[in-house]
């Protein structure tokens, strides 16, 4: 199997704040990455470099054969890179059904009926469609991060980044989103989900990645990631740590 | 009585200054600039017009098919030139950047026009008035400024809400980042703004032109109008800037009534009003900041 995204000595910095530094990792097609790391480990940066969204200080993407390190955000969602915000950032003065429909008629350029039907099955895939025609300002969470998805999903994606989708979801509210990602991965889109909670990200993953201070900690078998010492330790901290902290 | 009288001219006289404004607000709206050339390219397109008229003697309404073009594409180019490069570097850069182009084009027009006034010959339609009552006459031309005026802003309000194109520039306006993940370019839907705001700019300046005398130093009076008629209507918002307008409107020409050297002054003080007691506008959007 080829790799779909492929991010090589990917570097960015913020001042003296190095939030990515010489990060390398390839993503096959039809597969599922998880990323996992401590707040502050370049998760969500590292996303907002492979939309386009952040230039690189350095380092090269390539998506589906082609390197797109220099291409315009809007360029690359058009080639097929969507992505799902972690605080959700709706179209506020947008219905929901006007907000995917942006989604369909630019990322995937369906326009008119097409476009309409194209929003029409991203919302009720999401769930959403009872909602199609509230504000989206007007959504609670848990909407909101639905309605994300369903944006990201009327772009018609071949790649699928998604920043804490599950984040602030209750134990119920789990198992179909988890079905959800499962079956988007089972249909052939390519999907990267950055995720605290461990274990929804293990039901999916076929890889998982783990991020610090914007490099890469481990990387390969979810559960051998997790059992990594390393890992272990960014996660949990160290004895001294502990006791320094109290 | 002729205080109906002013506030019936006042109101017609608003759909001009709402003809002016509609680009500032839409620039604002969508990109958050602050362009303080508006005023000055106003003036150019008076002076487009008037050169048109002048020198090649066409007709004042005909000059608006060549006006309205060449203004549309002076924003396009002036957007991707200028406009977007100044966005990325704070929030006071591209306000520089309008600042010095007002500048520099009020001192070319000098250069080229001179500082004498001009203004763009209509014909009878500049006097020409419907008698309504003893004491209210319309003019025929400021009636057809209101009618425009309405019309720009109702059009432009239809564009946004109901077009593919205006869509994507509410998105942007929204959320320009998540906006572009939805495949929309925001470079090129500014660059498309900036256009049809000087469009409309480029209408307003021939209208202006027709109704009264102008010199290149215009565009600061014409400017500070257009800002008044924005924030008195509500920053982002369109039907606001219309009534924006027409609220300044009858403002100076009640001001006139009380006596001639009054009318900027009272349009001065009710927009300082508004600012004070009602500083989100009348009809208020919030902005994002």
């Amino acid at each position: 199997m080829s790799s779909l995204l492929e991010v090589r000595g990917l570097s960015k910095r913020f001042g003296s704040v190095v939030t990515a530094e010489n990060i390398s990792f390839d993503v096959k097609q039809g597969t599922a990455l998880g990323i996992v790391g401590p707040n502050g480990a370049g998760k969500s940066t590292l996303l907002s470099l492979i939309t386009g969204v952040l230039p690189v200080d350095a380092g090269t993407i390539t998506f589906d054969g082609r390197d797109i390190t220099k291409e315009r955000a809007a360029n690359r969602t058009k080639a097929g890179i969507a992505r799902s915000f972690q605080i959700p950032r709706p179209f506020v003065d947008m219905t929901v059904f006007e907000n995917v429909y942006v989604g369909a008629a630019f990322g995937a350029s369906q326009h008119g009926q097409v476009g309409y039907e194209a929003a029409a099955r991203a919302l009720e895939t999401t769930g959403l469609l009872h909602l199609s025609e509230k504000p989206a300002g007007s959504l609670r969470l848990l909407d909101r991060k639905r309605l994300e998805l369903a944006r990201a999903l009327a772009t018609n994606p071949s790649l699928i980044l998604l920043d804490e989708i599950a984040g602030g979801l209750t134990e119920k509210e789990l198992p179909p989103l988890i079905e959800l990602i499962r079956g988007l991965r089972d249909s052939g889109v390519t999907v990267v989900w950055i995720e605290h909670i461990v274990h929804a990200l293990t039901a999916v993953v076929d890889e998982l990645m783990c991020l610090a201070l914007g490099r890469v900690l481990a990387i390969g078998d979810p559960h051998e990631v997790m059992r990594s010492p390393e890992v272990i330790e960014v996660y949990l901290g160290s004895t001294f740590d502990l006791g320094e902290v109290s | 009585m002729g205080w109906l009288n002013a506030v019936v001219q006042g109101v017609l006289l608003g759909g001009l200054y709402a003809l002016l404004a509609a680009g500032l607000s839409l620039m604002f709206g969508v990109m958050r600039i602050v362009n303080l050339a508006h005023g000055v390219l106003a003036v150019v397109a008076a002076y487009m017009g008037y050169f048109l008229v002048d020198k090649l003697h066409w007709s004042a309404f005909l000059t608006l098919i060549v006006v309205i073009p060449a203004m549309a594409g002076i924003g396009y180019v002036l957007q991707l030139g200028l406009l977007n490069p100044a966005l990325g570097r704070g929030g006071l850069a591209p306000i520089l950047v309008t600042f010095g182009l007002a500048v520099v084009i009020t001192n070319l027009l000098q250069q080229f026009f001179s500082a004498d006034t001009h203004s763009i010959q209509t014909g009878t339609i500049a006097t020409d008035s419907i008698h309504i009552t003893d004491d209210i006459s319309i003019g025929v031309f400021s009636l057809l400024t209101f009618v425009v005026g309405v019309v720009v802003i109702a059009g432009l309000q239809m564009y946004l809400s109901r077009t593919r194109g205006g869509r994507a520039m509410r998105a942007t306006s929204d959320d320009k980042d998540a906006a572009q993940l939805m495949g929309i370019d925001n470079k090129r839907i500014y660059a498309k703004a900036t256009a049809i705001a000087l469009g409309i700019v480029g209408l307003a300046g021939v209208f202006l032109g027709m109704r009264t005398q102008f010199s290149p130093t215009a565009g600061d009076a014409t400017l500070i109008f257009a800002f008044e008629a924005v924030i008195i209507g509500g920053l982002g918002s369109l039907w606001g800037t219309l009534i924006g307008g027409m609220v300044l409107g009858v403002a100076q020409a009640v001001g006139a009534q009380i006596n001639p050297a009054y009318g900027i002054l009272i349009g001065n003080l009710v927009f300082l009003a508004i600012l004070a007691f009602r500083p989100t506008g009348l009809l208020q959007k919030a902005v994002n900041s």
